[in-house]
């Protein structure tokens, strides 16, 4: 089996001292974040991004995707234990694990968490390992077209994904696309909107946008009232589930790996909206649904293990196709690129230990996690009473640090603060910045294959709907948007993301 | 016309799409547009700007029909503190140097928080610094000069 001799190669480059280490780091330092309120995922990779550029391309991008998935476990301690979610995608366990919590159930609720992110990593490993090939087969066939509405899928996806208005949604990913075509036309080598800017010929820095708008306006909203945390239990005990427990986690995480793998694969999907997914559907399957936000234990396992199954799955269209599903996947392609590999179907063929060796690591972070998560368990309570007034100055340290050694620019610290301010704009007025990453990265790729298809079918626009892949997701596409804008749905979607606030 | 109800934030929104659209298309028609078949490096951008100018216009509509929430505080602390940071990080970095810019941009981030006290900002701002140079400078390299010409003598 060609399978099994991939994954072979792929486990003998993860477990090789070097990338188990980075390994190591990359899902402790992701739990650590994804404890601490306030810092994201998104914002950590964003900093750390340049600090990789030392080390082998397969170490850091194994680096970066521990602290993504390690991050999903950090953030259901955070909502378990003080009702605040540490990372979006585990709000919704907020509901029903801090009510576990408040029944003295907290260390049940965190082994919960944890068992059934672990199940649902192992099987959306497996199932990343399963669709890689034939996905990057179908991939090789894509021409300029076939490109250009994929990226119009992923774009639509993430309007569909994002909180409140779509029709702002929308134009946050116009105002992206626009940022990211700032910089040298690669055509004619004009330069763009660069205001006469010397230093912005090269485009604006991917870093020191997503810096900005998620790290530093994150800051600063945190800033506008500032709480003090309670923690609500300080020594954890009781952490093995009953037999009980055990009995009625089964199926909810079952369900949970399932919508999770779905939802994750989806151009724009990934954690956030597995969860969300995942807690309605046992919500309503339950035959108790009253308990539901009073410590159901399903309420904790379906939408852990749907938002770390997702959290893998997203990782498909950035290996196979080379297309970001969210902004980590953005900042991934990044990564890729500094590393000088073209993120793309060609990947697979032309790296094989790097794609095998990432995908293999997942497992093995996976496991790393659940075993040192809950011995760890007390630390990260430890965590969680630094007061936040001591970690926004570390961030700001290390974002100026991280961002500077790019490319020992100092205009990109200057976009830094223009983006904070502008990203903290852009949140009072309830807009959502993910549409505007991924469309900044998506930017230049979504013109180049545009005017590249155009020249092809020789200024033909109809090229896109009359070739059957690029038709077909570019009717999707068309499906995502009509879907949105149904009276029914967008009651419904309002519903879920107040649930979220 | 019932009443003069609107919500704020959203007029304030469109007008900034509006706002940024328009600069957007502006630009674009200064570069050159080319046909569709060759388009020119003006030609996406000024589709996707007149497609945020139409969107903005489209929430600022919308903002007339319903009154909406208010702005909520807004962390001007913060900003005055937070925002001068990386600048300041940026225009001393090559003169100061490493050590010195980095301990000045902590300090600087520190008091965004009205809670932060002098004392404990400084013993802070010094614990980032000797930290990043050990981890930064030290173990992983980074090309930084530690000291720049404004304070060597």
């Amino acid at each position: 089996m060609e399978l099994f001799s991939n994954l072979a190669l792929g486990f003998a480059t993860a477990a090789s001292p070097e990338n188990l280490l980075f390994c190591l780091i990359g899902v402790l330092l992701g739990t650590l974040i994804g404890v601490l309120p306030g810092i994201g995922a998104t914002a950590t990779i964003a900093m750390l991004l340049p600090i990789t550029f030392q080390l082998e391309p397969v170490s850091s991008l194994i680096m970066l995707a521990g602290i993504y998935y390690g991050a999903q476990y950090g953030g259901s301690t955070t909502a378990i234990l003080i009702n605040m979610p540490g990372e979006s995608s585990s709000a919704v366990t907020a509901i029903d694990g801090y009510q576990m919590a408040r029944k003295g159930r907290a260390g049940a609720a965190l082994s919960i968490a944890a068992l059934g992110s672990f199940f649902a990593g192992t099987v959306s490993t497996f199932l990343v390992a399963l669709f890689a090939i034939p996905l990057t087969a179908i991939a090789l066939k894509f021409g300029a077209a076939e490109y250009f509405s994929l990226m119009i899928v992923g774009l639509v996806s993430s309007v569909a994904l994002a909180h409140g208005s779509v029709v702002k949604a929308l134009a946050m990913v116009a105002l992206g696309l626009l940022l990211g075509l700032v910089g040298t036309d690669i055509y004619t080598g004009t330069p763009r909107f660069t205001l006469g800017i010397r230093e912005y010929a090269d485009g604006l820095n991917f870093v020191a946008v997503a810096v900005g708008v998620f790290g530093i306006a994150e800051i600063l909203r945190n800033l506008e009232g500032e709480k003090t945390r309670s923690v609500l239990v300080h020594k954890v005990s009781g952490l093995w589930p009953t037999r009980e427990d055990f009995r009625r986690m089964a199926a909810p995480v079952l369900r949970g790996t399932a919508i999770g793998s779905a939802l994750g694969i989806l151009p724009g999907g990934g954690a956030i909206l597995a969860a969300f997914a995942s807690y309605t559907v046992e919500k309503r399957v339950s035959d108790k649904p009253e308990e539901f936000g009073h410590g159901a234990i399903a309420g904790v396992a379906g939408p852990e293990s749907a938002n770390n199954a997702g959290a893998q799955t997203s990782f498909i269209p950035l290996l196979t196709l080379g297309i970001p599903a969210n902004p980590v996947m953005a900042l991934m392609v990044g990564a890729m690129i500094i590393q000088g590999i073209v993120p793309g179907p060609n990947v697979a063929s032309e790296q094989p230990a790097l794609f095998w060796g990432i995908i293999a690591s997942m497992w093995i972070g996976n496991l790393m996690l659940v075993v040192l998560n809950l011995p760890l368990i007390g630390l990260w309570v430890k965590l969680l009473t630094i007061p936040y007034y001591v970690l926004f100055p570390i961030i700001m340290a290390f974002c100026s640090i991280g961002v500077y050694s790019v490319n020992s620019n100092v205009y990109d610290l200057y976009a830094v603060a223009f983006f904070g301010f502008a990203g903290y704009l852009l949140v009072k007025l309830r807009c959502e910045p993910a549409p505007l990453l991924l469309g900044f990265v998506l930017g230049p790729l979504l013109e180049e294959n545009l005017r590249r298809a155009m020249i092809l079918s020789r200024g033909d626009p109809t090229t896109f709907i009359t070739r059957p892949i690029s038709a077909t997701l570019l009717l999707i596409a068309l499906a995502v948007l009509v879907v949105v804008f149904l009276p029914s749905v967008r009651a419904k979607r309002e519903e879920v993301f107040q649930e979220e606030d | 016309m019932k009443s003069l109800a609107f919500d704020s934030t959203n007029a304030i929104c469109g007008a900034v799409f509006v706002i940024l659209g328009g600069f957007f298309t502006y630009q674009s028609l200064t570069l050159d547009l080319g046909t569709a078949l060759r388009m020119g490096p003006g030609y996406f951008p000024l589709l996707l700007a007149l497609i945020l100018v139409v969107l903005g216009l489209v929430v600022l509509v919308q903002s007339t029909r319903v009154a909406g929430e208010p702005l909520g505080p807004i962390a001007l602390r913060g900003m005055a503190f937070i925002l001068p940071a990386p600048v300041f990080f940026g225009l001393t970095v090559r003169g100061l140097g490493f050590v010195p810019a980095l301990f000045f941009t902590a300090l600087i981030a520190a008091f965004a928080s009205s809670r932060m006290k002098p004392t404990m900002a400084l013993m802070l701002a010094a614990a980032i610094t000797l930290f990043s140079v050990v981890v930064f400078s030290y173990a992983l390299g980074l090309p930084f000069q530690r000291f720049g010409p404004w304070v060597r003598f």
